[in-house]
């Protein structure tokens, strides 16, 4: 049985699929109600997550599954220093499929060669979260109906920012794409993230530290958080956590037809006022991301 | 320079001069009993100078270190004064085992009992990472 650990795991196809999937969820959503009858998702979360392990438990519960797990590790066994390999091959004799979220890079790989069922990555510390990246494509195609052709602005901690990575390594694969990355030096797109995805391929970029300049060449707009918990060092995060806020005024600029997004929780990177903004997507990015999950539960549980 | 040929053992020649004592090390030679020459900067016309290692015993030699630390060796197999088989080593598609991940956040520095994997990402530059956490080996 197939996990998903990367987003590179799936095919072009198999995302097209799963948005098909997704689409078709939020069109006729009584069809998929008992899809999941007496499955159970396990969500191992080792680092609190509220928003993603909601969603994930939102998403099986409106399959007609149930759900287990815990929410942070201290709750665990982890706490009385069980290792990933050992929780896993215990979690997988109860549950039929795991979310599982770490602080370790690499964790939810470990677990999905120490047991049989499917594992999904929520999240390894800075390195991947696929299934943000799933709800990020699931809102662009709902947004904008389209991959092909965007200018994609990615804003914010591009260095930590593990959705990020995610999101250009997805979007690298549909044609006619460009990448605007905006960051402050500290925090710009590692070496290797760069060398895969855009040089590789080709992919027109530009990379800048000021938002200002970019703005009004961007269909996309992907905000990121600054994360505290990403820093060794408290006087660095401090210095930088300000250095890209989206305000109204700045987005007077921007298309009309811009898609910000934001994989949430947001600190103060975007202004409230912009909320009521009819480009603001973020939110509904949030609501997207159960039905995308929805639709993966499905596809690794080969349920029909 | 002479050093005695061997009966049965290995030869692992072509070595990129100045590699020999990395190889040694990470093979663990130190730890045979059996005879060990290291031959340092040995002319060749095919490589200018090149290390030799020849080993008097038939051990069993992890072929992706001599890759991973100079591509291009060959290892010829000794069996009663005669080479039986000539092998040629190219860079190792994965490493087990052999190297360690660098990054303090890697599941690898905590995990207990799990192998170290890196994949060899950019054959031209050598580059290896990180199957769990895409960092470059250094």
């Amino acid at each position: 049985m197939r996990s998903l650990i990367d987003i590179m795991d799936l095919s072009p196809a198999e995302i097209d699929e799963l948005i098909a999937t997704a689409q078709d969820i939020m069109a006729h959503p009584e069809k998929y109600r008992e899809k999941c009858k007496y499955k159970k998702l396990a969500t191992l979360f080792f680092e609190p997550s509220t928003r993603t392990r909601l969603s994930f438990e939102a998403a099986m519960l409106e399959l007609g599954g149930s759900v287990l797990g815990f929410s942070e590790a201290a709750s665990s066994s982890a706490a009385k220093g069980e290792s990933v390999s050992d929780t896993v091959a215990v979690v997988g004799g109860y549950a039929d499929i795991i979310a599982m979220r770490h602080p370790k890079e690499g964790a939810p790989l470990v677990a999905s060669m120490k047991t049989d069922v499917p594992v999904i990555n929520a999240g390894d510390g800075g390195h991947n979260h696929p299934t943000q990246t799933l709800t990020d494509l699931l809102t662009i195609k709902c947004e904008k109906g389209h991959f092909d052709g965007l200018t994609v602005g990615l804003c914010g901690d591009l260095k930590f920012g593990r959705t990020v990575h995610s999101l250009i390594a997805a979007m690298s694969r549909y044609p006619n794409v460009n990448f605007v990355l905006i960051s402050p030096t500290e925090l710009k797109v590692p070496s290797y993230v760069k060398d895969a995805y855009i040089k590789k391929t080709n992919i027109p970029y530009e990379q800048t530290t000021s938002l200002d300049s970019v703005i009004d060449k961007l269909d996309i707009l992907y905000m990121t958080r600054v994360q505290r918990e990403r820093f060794f060092n408290e006087e660095d995060y401090l210095r930088l956590k300000d250095s890209y806020i989206l305000t109204l005024d700045k987005l007077k600029n921007a298309k009309s037809d811009l898609c910000i997004l934001h994989p949430l929780p947001r600190v103060n990177e975007i202004a409230v006022a912009v909320d009521d903004d009819p480009r603001a997507c973020y939110f509904k990015q949030a609501k997207y991301g159960k039905f995308i999950r929805m639709a993966l539960i499905m596809k690794l549980l080969e349920v029909e | 320079m002479n050093i005695d040929s061997i009966k049965n053992g290995i030869v692992i020649d072509h070595i990129q001069a100045g590699k020999a004592m990395q190889i040694y090390s990470m093979l663990n030679l130190d730890e045979l009993d059996c005879s060990v020459a290291i031959i340092k900067n040995a002319p060749s016309h095919q490589m200018g100078r090149k290390d030799i290692i020849k080993i008097d015993s038939n051990i069993d030699v992890n072929m992706d270190v001599l890759g991973f630390v100079s591509p291009n060796i060959t290892v010829n197999i000794i069996r009663d004064d005669e080479i039986i088989e000539k092998r040629h080593i190219e860079l190792p598609e994965k490493l087990v085992d052999i190297l360690k991940c660098k990054n303090p956040r890697c599941i690898t520095t905590t995990e207990q009992g799990i192998q170290h994997i890196f994949r060899l990402s950019d054959p031209e530059n050598k580059v290896y990472r990180c199957i769990y956490c895409d960092t470059k080996a250094e």
